[in-house]
């Protein structure tokens, strides 16, 4: 993460002119509390708001935190949580993306036309939608970064142009039935419970080596240990409780794989810091040398891409792909599940694993109403209160952490 | 070194100003708002393209169309607005575009540790910063300190050629002074600088030579220490001189 909230106060004699905020110098109880939440990086405020949903259902339907329901949540949410994910790589730049919910669509159309209609083994057909998803995100990304288009004007048009392909490709028939074991088994399997309990002792004993290995090498202190105990306990328990029910489903893994190597790729390479640094200060990116226009199409392809093997897990969950495919509240809801997760709607703050927090709660809450009993229109109305809620309270702790602090007291 | 004109639309803002650097000189850009002190430095460091002229680095005429190739050219700016991401650390800013890496193919990761070490043996050396933790995100950093990550992008590598476009604007007595500082070291070390500043005691300070603009022209030249400070404010204003 690159929240640093460093307790040290710099000292320096420039401190008259603006003084460097010293958020923790002056503050009450809840002033720390909030710090200390904040200080836990941009996903506290969703991880806090994701605790209280669970207990909340729970306490009003207990099959909430059930093994079944929680197996049944873990699928439904995949395609959310993908697309957010695009979602998240834009968001960082500072850009927006509309145009993801169609590309799922006319990718999974894509997807269907070449295995119903030519027979395409699915080795064929995934790789081609991929490539067609990653192709129509570059062509949006060379409007936005080599004309300057803004990305809301480029990627809604988009959103209309390929919704109007994906209707085009389909046909008047509509649908286009996808009957391959393979593909099915993507949303539809879950993994034997040796293989899930063999990867989760791996993964745990992979998190506290490294971890361990660093703190001998004396490049962490002891202190570094809590947040990979908590997730490696974390691991044990999501295993265990799928296993009471069907197991760890395969496409909630393939999710956290996606997951990992998504933030793998924006928080340790070069390209994945440079998303930050043009998200957090396009002109000094540019006057610092970077590839601005390069790092803003890499995003859109990327994006694309993503939604595309959105398509693919769509196309898996409903066995066909149709005109309604990728269409509804999706992109929505995966935008909202992106901020709700703590990533900024002006760029340079965020983090791939807000999508899957995002996700869950948007997910959490639309599962926990059908288990109540509830309509959709009160669903609707409930999702957009909590995205409303989620982003207030961010925007207010956010505030209230850098109270004290002039503004302009940062130039630039 | 330098011969350059730059038109913006049908505004000239630099009209044939020729200009020669030294390794280990200082010269100063003075001149008055709009004089083309701040074009001629972003011709210089690849972020504006003249329109005509020529740029020559050891004897060799280049042509940079990027800030890369600036760089590479062993040319580094600090811009007068600073130029650094908010979100992002000292440690970060300072190796934005020229990350330490480790690690091979695909695999190729920022090396945070080392470029952490680097960091804090670069303010070490140079005692140019007073930030107490280089992880610190830059937006919560004050002015002057903020400035010192600016400059001391100019340190990390061996730059040959430093350009300041006003370095010490709104900063404390104390902060200007540590830039002062890291002028003199990067003479030192043989590097030709040219700072851009408003302050005539301060280009008296550090520079060994002085180079006034007006207008977009080449107004005057001056060595330090045959001047004094009112032969270059009359320069500065268009007046003749001798």
């Amino acid at each position: 993460m690159t929240e640093n909230n460093v307790q040290a106060v710099p000292v320096d004699d420039s401190v008259g002119r603006d003084r460097a905020p010293h958020a923790g110098a002056r503050t009450s109880r809840s002033g720390a509390l909030v710090n200390w939440v904040m200080g836990r990086g941009t996903a506290m405020p969703a991880i806090v708001s994701l605790i209280a949903i669970a207990l909340f259902f729970q306490w009003r339907s207990q099959y909430f935190l059930s093994p079944t329901n929680l197996g049944n949540l873990a699928v439904q949410i995949t395609l959310v949580a993908i697309i957010a994910m695009g979602e998240v790589v834009v968001l960082l730049l500072g850009e927006i993306d509309l145009s993801l919910g169609s590309l799922v669509g006319v990718t999974a159309a894509i997807l269907g036309v070449l295995m119903a209609n030519y027979g395409l083994p699915w080795y064929l057909a995934v790789p081609i939608m991929i490539l067609c998803g990653a192709g129509f995100g570059a062509f949006q990304g060379a409007w936005i970064s080599l004309l300057g288009i803004p990305s809301f004007v480029v990627t809604l048009a988009g959103l209309m142009a390929f919704l109007g392909l994906q209707l085009w490709i389909l046909g008047p028939q509509g649908t286009m039935s996808v009957f391959d074991p393979t593909i099915a088994a993507i949303t539809g399997t879950t993994l034997p419970a040796v293989a899930s309990w063999a990867l989760a002792a791996g993964l745990v004993a992979a998190i506290l080596g490294s971890t361990v290995a660093a703190i001998a090498r004396r490049r962490r202190s002891a202190r570094a240990l809590a947040l990979p105990l908590i997730l490696s306990a974390l691991a044990l328990v999501v295993t265990a409780l799928f296993n009471a029910s069907r197991g760890v489903p395969t496409a909630f893994l393939l999710l956290l794989a996606m997951l990992a190597v998504g933030w793998w790729i924006t928080e340790r390479t070069v390209p994945g810091r440079h998303l930050f640094a043009v998200g957090g200060n396009a002109e000094a990116s540019r006057r610092a040398g970077l590839p601005v226009s390069k790092i803003r199409l890499l995003a859109f392809t990327a994006s694309g891409m993503l939604a595309a093997v959105g398509g693919l897990f769509a196309v898996s969950y409903n066995g066909s792909a149709g005109t309604l495919t990728g269409g509804g509240t999706l992109l929505l809801e995966a935008i909202g599940a992106a901020v709700i997760g703590g990533t900024s709607l002006i760029g340079g703050r965020g983090t791939m694993w807000s999508a899957l927090l995002g996700a869950l709660i948007m997910g959490g809450v639309s599962n926990g109403l059908d288990l109540m009993e509830a309509d959709q229109p009160v669903k609707y109305m409930v999702q957009g209160a909590i995205v409303l809620f989620a982003v207030s309270l961010d925007t207010i702790l956010r505030r209230r952490q850098s109270r004290g602090r002039q503004p302009g007291g940062a130039r630039g | 070194m330098v011969e350059l004109t730059k038109w913006y639309g049908s505004v000239q803002a630099l009209d044939s100003v020729g200009l020669t650097i030294a390794y280990g000189e200082v010269v100063a850009l003075v001149g008055d708002n709009g004089a083309g002190k701040s074009s001629l430095i972003n011709c210089i460091g690849g972020v504006l393209e003249p329109d005509s002229g020529a740029i020559q680095v050891d004897g060799h005429d280049v042509v940079m169309g990027s800030v890369r190739d600036a760089n590479e050219l062993g040319i580094c700016t600090v811009h007068q607005d600073s130029t650094l991401a908010d979100n992002l650390s000292a440690v970060e800013n300072l190796f934005l575009g020229r990350e330490v890496t480790r690690g091979f193919g695909p695999f190729r990761r920022v090396d945070a540790a080392a470029m952490r070490k680097r960091t804090q043996e670069t303010i070490a050396r140079l005692g140019i910063s007073t930030i107490a933790d280089v992880g610190t995100r830059v937006g919560q950093l004050s002015g002057g300190q903020r400035q010192s990550v600016a400059v001391g992008r100019t340190m990390l590598d061996d730059f040959g050629i430093v350009l300041l476009d006003e370095p010490t604007t709104g900063l404390s007595v104390g902060a200007c002074a540590r830039v002062m500082d890291a002028v003199r070291a990067l003479r030192a070390r043989g590097a030709a600088v040219l700072i851009v500043s408003q302050n005539i005691d301060e280009v008296f300070d550090v520079a060994d030579r002085i180079v006034v603009l007006h207008l977009g022209r080449l107004a005057a030249e001056f060595r330090r220490s045959e001047v004094t400070p009112e032969d270059v404010l009359a320069a500065v204003m268009g007046m003749t001189l001798r």
